[in-house]
């Protein structure tokens, strides 16, 4: 079992568990610092996406994984800090000032649209979001004199006091932010207001007779997890140097929930883990769409196949490979196979493995099952 | 001089239904009060309009002298009054510490940005609930399961965890929703003696609904028995079991 | 005045495919809790299996009317057996993100089998026109409206008076009541999918004629929320209620507001209506019980 047990009160403080574990993240922040210098561009600018991705992973593990709340919208959310970041630049306004001011404004649409969330539970709650991040795109589409439509923005390059970023300045930026959101998210898990969160997350009666007024969290939760998401569209914009409408669809919205379903919907880890998870997908499926065809050539030749069945078999799987809904297939298969054999998702299997290197012969898989609730009725929430 | 606690001429009805239909009755500080009576007598929907989940028809609910009948759920908290619940609401996926630390909630004077910038306040104040929540778990022995989430505990100990954590609330008056019901006899005999133990030591004013009848003579000071909504029977536990109404509602006479 | 009716009617056509589609919404979430995403997809799929069997193979209308049900109405088993089964007592945002999962997968295979290209079907309503007075309407609608009332028609008939259709009713209302009274509700859970697939087809093969047959057209699966939600998500006639509001409101936003209502009309009225009354018009608001 764990080893560490708590012998003071102010241990609760430390930010790590344990010194082992404060040394690896003192290992993976000096990895970080060095990546521009070690990797090539390709790969920096796909790390910015996972870092972008991650600050969203935590704003919906804030939401979803700590207060149980439902959103199937934040992509309105991303856009909403990504259009505040393109209009005020064309301003003049400096990089910093936005960051902060997407961030508030942001934060201050997320708590408007806790406000329904007060009466609506569960699946209604997901359908309301749902609506709400239709209606911010088509008034991103329409409202043209601002947003200029369809057409879209250009954002300058970042800069910071006057000094242009430059890939790696833009990449350490994102680095920053992302350290900054984890610590904020730490702090409010470990605080009356985390443990305000759980509470509404697993039984709202008993919340409000512990005292909690739900009412006001969930707002709270809502708006924290706008003002990251915001922060985050800032990052975005300027890494795509250009937003339009389409940028901000239904199906970016489904990439959020997936990153925290795929890395695990408890833990800031988590949501880490599948920002790196979901940003892979990309070039993985360069590589397949290169490889397969090849592949299974080779391998029809190597079992000599009949020429026109082989033929067959090749049409199809170029067809397969070469789909335009060849991604989207990918997705629905990852999130129908995640949730039905890794409900906990990566986190939860990295704790089983971490779990069988410390317990070695001992260990054995039912202990960290999954509960299954089964006919557990939410209707009546 | 005002009681306690006092509801008068209570009424709630649900749909045709009148689940609780003109109760009055009034608490002494320090007491040891049960609610009795057969299932369906009302008991729990009468917990559930004091600590304001339901909302009365008619009729008044006074704490200390202040009308708490239009108060929300988390105000009443706020004033005091904590609760468990007959089929246990805990946060399942949280560890018992976590659970007892909601407890201490209304303790809490941070707002949301000083805990997101962890400022010495918010420190101060956890350590303080820390304190305060270990001292409950050594009044109920609960420490060797810290650490252990919800989920992972024996049904028993659930029940000891949620008196804990309503303990942490600091209440001056506890209502527990069948404190017994789902646990052996050992345990229902430890339960006995804590609610004597809270009642004692810690001056907490108890409002319990229990169907265990030897539970109930051996802590109540009072027992007030409910059958169909109305009072049937009021006094210590020996009158109220002798009482005719009693003894016949129990019989299906 | 004209224009205004003939708006409303065109409304009510479209409304009732969206009612279709809340249908089947309805009668999965009303027995399993679970509310399948997918059920725009799935109408999708009906729509070109149509045109499989109609314009590539050539068959008679009612014929590949049938056989698509047919065919649907196994696949919704499947579906259900494959994807849901697996995961049935998961928390319900798990099971919701599986059918939206669900959803994508048969979006993209749609893409791949049949292309990305819109497509058209002939029916012997094409083109056709009915004149009452002045007011001119497209037989492909009305076909539309008289289906859909057939269709309740036959579902009110199925609930009321067929064994499975009784002990459907039965596992909707009370599960674990349902089970102890011998009704096999795990096959119960099949067969609604399958009864929820066949409604979703008919509502795909009734909307082929007057849109095109696309990939995107599972997006309409989305404007069959607001629907559902309007009819409080329980209740069938709900539904329908619900879907013929919207179409309406859609139509109507279309023609008498300047550009852009149309499309988020159904979303402004299902806020609004969430606000005022967040378990919907028809809905009932049940309290947890402690």
């Amino acid at each position: 079992m764990s080893a560490h047990v708590k012998t003071s009160y102010q241990q609760s403080e430390q930010l790590f568990p344990s010194r082992a574990a404060a040394f690896w993240y003192a290992i993976l922040t000096a990895v970080m610092i060095a990546a521009p210098f070690v990797i090539e561009p390709y790969y920096l600018s796909q790390l910015v996406f996972v870092l972008i991705y991650a600050i969203v992973g935590i704003a919906m593990n804030i939401l979803s994984g700590q207060a149980g709340q439902v959103s199937i919208g934040h992509a309105a959310f991303l856009a909403i800090g990504a259009y505040t970041a393109a209009i005020s630049a064309k301003y003049g306004i400096p990089l910093p000032v936005y960051l902060v001011l997407a961030g508030a404004f942001t934060g201050l649409i997320g708590y408007l649209v806790g406000l329904p969330a007060l009466r609506l539970h569960g699946i209604y709650l997901a359908i309301a979001t749902l609506a709400f991040a239709f209606i911010v795109e088509e008034v991103i589409t329409r409202w043209e004199h601002v947003t200029n439509g369809n057409e879209g923005l250009m954002l300058p390059p970042p800069a910071l006091f006057g000094l242009k970023l430059g890939p790696y300045g833009f990449f350490y930026l994102c680095l920053g932010v992302t350290v900054l959101v984890i610590l904020a998210a730490i702090n409010i898990i470990r605080s009356p207001t985390g443990r305000a969160f759980l509470a509404i997350r697993d039984s709202e009666t008993a919340a409000r007779s512990m005292g909690i007024d739900t009412a006001r969290y969930k707002t709270t939760a809502f708006a924290i997890s706008a003002a990251i998401t915001g922060t985050a569209g800032v990052l975005y914009a300027h890494k795509l140097s250009y937003i339009s409408p389409e940028m901000f669809s239904l199906s970016v919205s489904i990439d959020f929930v997936m990153i925290i379903i795929i890395g695990g919907m408890l833990s800031l880890r988590g949501a880490v883990f599948g920002a790196i998870f979901m940003i892979m997908v990309d070039p993985m499926l360069i590589v397949v769409k290169d490889k397969v065809p090849q592949m299974t050539e080779a391998a029809m030749q190597a079992i000599h196949l009949a020429e026109p069945v082989a033929r067959t078999i090749q049409a199809g799987v170029v067809r397969v490979v070469g789909a335009p809904g060849l991604k989207s297939l990918i997705f629905g298969l990852i999130i129908i196979l995640f949730i039905i054999f890794e409900p906990m998702g990566l986190d939860g299997r990295w704790s089983r493995v971490k779990a069988y290197f410390r317990q070695f012969p001992l260990y054995r898989p039912t202990s960290a099952r999954a509960q299954r609730m089964f006919l557990k009725s939410e209707r009546n929430r | 001089m005002t009681a306690y606690f006092e509801v008068k001429n209570i009424t709630i009805k649900f749909g045709g239904l009148t689940a609780v239909d003109n109760v009055s009755f009034d608490i002494a500080e320090g007491e040891i009060f049960t609610i009795i009576g057969p299932n369906g007598a009302g008991k729990t929907t009468l917990f559930n309009l004091i600590s304001r989940l339901y909302t009365p028809n008619a009729g008044h609910i006074i704490f200390r002298g202040e009308d708490v009948t239009k108060l929300s759920a988390q105000q009443i908290a706020g004033r005091g009054i904590a609760r468990t619940f007959q089929n246990i609401e805990l946060f399942e996926s949280a560890s018992t510490l976590q659970n007892l630390l909601v407890g201490r909630h209304r303790h809490s004077t941070t707002s949301t940005w000083q805990d997101i910038l962890r400022l010495k306040k918010v420190r101060d104040e956890e350590v303080a609930h820390r304190r305060a929540v270990e001292e409950v778990m050594d009044v109920l022995r609960l420490q060797k399961y810290r650490d252990t989430p919800i989920g992972g505990l024996p049904y028993g100990v659930r029940k000891v965890v949620e008196v804990a954590r309503a303990l942490c609330v600091g209440p001056s008056l506890l209502l527990l929703d069948e404190p017994s019901s789902g646990l052996n006899v050992e345990e229902t005999d430890a339960m006995a003696e804590w609610i004597l133990e809270i009642n004692n030591r810690l001056g907490v004013t108890v409002l319990m609904v229990e169907h265990d009848m030897s539970l109930v003579s051996r802590v109540s000071d009072r027992v007030l028995a409910l059958n169909y909504g109305r009072a049937m029977a009021l006094g210590t536990s020996e009158e109220v079991q002798s009482h005719p109404d009693v003894v016949a509602a129990y019989l299906g006479a | 005045m004209l224009d205004f009716v003939q708006q409303v009617i065109g409304g009510i056509a479209l409304g009732c495919v969206y009612g279709l589609i809340a249908l089947g919404f309805v009668l999965i979430y009303k027995a399993t809790e679970v509310v399948n995403f997918a059920q725009g997809e799935i109408m999708m799929l009906g729509a070109f299996l149509s045109f499989t069997f109609i314009a590539t193979l050539g068959l008679n209308y009612w014929f590949a009317f049938l056989l698509c049900v047919i065919s649907m109405a196994i696949l919704g088993a499947v579906m259900e057996r494959l994807v849901v089964r697996p995961i049935l007592g998961y928390p319900q945002f798990s099971i919701v993100m599986a059918t939206i999962g669900l959803g994508l997968v048969i979006r993209s295979l749609v893409g791949i089998i049949w292309g990305t290209d819109d497509l058209r079907i002939e029916t012997p309503f094409t083109g056709g026109v009915v004149r009452v007075g002045s007011l001119v309407l497209a037989q492909d609608s009305l076909s539309i409206i008289v289906a859909t009332g057939l269709l309740c028609v036959i579902l009110y008939a199925f609930f009321r008076f067929t064994r499975v259709g009784i002990a459907m009713q039965a596992t909707s209302q009370n599960m674990l009541a349902a089970y102890y009274m011998g009704i096999p509700v795990k096959r119960m859970f099949s067969l609604i999918w399958s009864l929820s697939a066949i409604v979703a087809c008919c509502a795909g093969i009734l909307l082929a004629p007057i849109t095109f047959i696309h990939a995107n057209l599972g997006f309409l699966g989305i404007k069959a929320f607001p629907a559902a939600v309007l009819g409080g998500f329980g209740s069938i006639p709900g539904a329908l209620a619900g879907g013929i509001t919207i179409g309406i409101v859609e139509s109507l936003s279309g023609f008498y507001l300047p550009e852009g209502f149309k499309d988020v009309a159904a979303y402004v009225v299902l806020l609004a209506v969430l606000l005022w009354r967040p378990q919907g018009l028809f809905g009932s608001n049940a309290l947890k019980k402690v």
